[in-house]
């Protein structure tokens, strides 16, 4: 069994409004006989408002989770794609930037750490793709979802700015997971398309926009489920979609779950283990066949 | 901290990492083209470069066009000379806050302010309880537009009343780590 430190987030935390992606990445996890291992006492990465406005700092809290993971071996998974972006981005400034190394140094040394730059900051399906792979994913599958249409919705962060993974653009190795469990991956170009993240707070009108392309494109193409594997995506295109049907005059239903509970109904989990019904459009319509 | 007699508006930009890209641009418009965002700008990205470089401070740092950075680094993929804009956005965001110059046809500013108070007392995020601080700082009216939306989250076991704190001894060690890069002005 591979172990890897874990780095919930405050979105996958017990409160947290993500809270199905972790249940259903535990459940997945058993199944591929993987390990993930909660990083004790992980602080928030302070994403972009930290960076904003307590700029000095930004870099330090996320060594702090890194430095704790570095002590646990093995690489950092951070399902939350701006916990990602984050983490790794601090990672590449601490080498690349000797000012930035120094000022972390000190501070983590003020809370009695150290940091080393070891950690590899990875997501979760960048580990299920890459260490575990199409074919054995596949032999894992119970109920194959033959003639299911999904839409693969990979947000701005799964692929950018770090590179490497796949293309920045036009990703495809979440269609490529969706196929290796029977499913059909829609044309969607929409893809990578940004859903207005935190700004559907304090920009609601423009983050509704965005989201309404999303649906436009997806919908159109054929798609009876999305998949994501951002918890900020997931949230903004489910909760938000009756907003947009208000505001817009549309009529969209359209089912948005995580990748992992997608992979989970395909291994013949329990729909409870997965939190099918956290999801504020159903799902049950569209995985009738299959649950 | 620059001493904002002796240092130009581009010196104070630079000096905080990442933000030295501004140097290289070459006015190209990719980054703007690129934008989700751009239309909603009063300022788009390669115009605030533009006027930063024209050492037109004030009009940078009170503009909302930073503010309406989505993080989506579509720019930072696509520009030809790899600067990291969203990072430059960041770094224009920190300087406007700083200055007290920031935009008040944007509500982004309060929206990071209440966020951040979370992460600093209790070292993590409560969606729900950032969310009602910050309709109560700019206007309970939207609110109640919310209200269906926070009403499905709660059904559905989205959101919850209780804050996910860290333990006491870890919030001590954030805060020292907090405060001691603070107090250092960080890596600038």
């Amino acid at each position: 069994m591979t172990h890897y430190p874990y780095y919930p987030g405050c979105g996958l935390s017990p409160e947290g409004f993500g809270r199905a992606f972790d249940w259903s990445i535990k459940g997945v996890n058993k199944v591929l006989g993987l390990d993930f291992k909660e990083i004790p006492d992980w602080n928030c990465c302070g994403t972009v408002p930290y960076d904003t406005l307590h700029e000095e700092a930004s870099f330090a809290i996320c060594a702090r989770n890194l430095a704790l993971a570095e002590k646990m071996g093995g690489d950092l998974v951070a399902p939350c794609s701006s916990c990602y972006v984050f983490l790794s981005r601090t990672n590449q400034y601490l080498a690349q930037y000797s000012k930035v190394k120094k000022s972390v140094d000190e501070a983590l040394a003020a809370g009695g750490l150290e940091y080393h730059g070891k950690v590899k900051v990875r997501k979760v399906l960048d580990v299920y793709v890459h260490d575990v792979g199409f074919d054995a994913i596949a032999s894992k599958v119970k109920k194959n979802l033959a003639g299911l249409k999904v839409a693969c919705y990979y947000g701005c962060q799964e692929v950018r700015p770090i590179f490497g993974r796949d293309h920045p653009e036009n990703p495809k190795y979440m269609d490529k997971l969706v196929k290796a469990l029977g499913a059909d991956a829609v044309n969607f170009p929409f893809k990578s398309a940004c859903c207005g993240g935190s700004l559907i707070i304090s920009e609601e009108d423009a983050s509704l926009e965005l989201i309404k392309k999303l649906l436009d494109s997806a919908v159109s193409n054929g798609a009876e489920v999305m998949v994501t594997g951002c918890p900020l995506c997931q949230l903004n295109v489910d909760a938000y979609q009756s907003m947009v049907n208000r505001k817009y005059k549309t009529d969209y239903h359209l089912p948005v779950l995580f990748f992992t509970q997608l992979m989970g109904v395909a291994f013949g989990l329990d729909e409870k283990e997965l939190g099918l019904k956290t999801s504020i459009v159903p799902a049950k319509k569209a995985l009738a066949k299959f649950i | 901290m620059p001493e904002a007699k002796t240092t130009t508006f581009i010196d104070e930009i630079c000096a905080i990492p990442g933000g030295e890209d501004i140097r290289v641009c070459i006015q190209c418009g990719t980054c703007t083209a690129s934008c989700p965002n751009a239309d909603r700008m009063e300022h788009t990205p390669s115009h605030l470069i533009a006027m930063a470089r024209a050492g037109m401070r004030d009009e940078v740092l009170s503009s909302n066009g930073m503010w309406l950075c989505l993080s989506c680094y579509l720019c930072v993929v696509r520009c030809p000379r790899d600067i990291k804009i969203t990072r430059l956005m960041h770094v224009l965001e920190s300087l406007s806050a700083r200055a007290g110059l920031n935009s008040r046809r944007t509500t982004t500013p309060i929206m990071y302010k209440g966020f951040n108070k979370y992460i600093t007392n209790t070292g993590r995020i409560s969606e729900l309880w950032m969310m009602v601080g910050y309709y109560f700082r700019t206007g309970l009216l939207k609110a109640i537009g919310m209200l269906p939306v926070a009403l499905s989250l709660f059904t559905h076991r989205r959101v919850s009343l209780k804050i996910d704190k860290m333990k006491p001894e870890g919030i001590k060690q954030l805060q020292a780590i907090i405060e001691k890069a603070e107090s250092s002005g960080g890596a600038r």
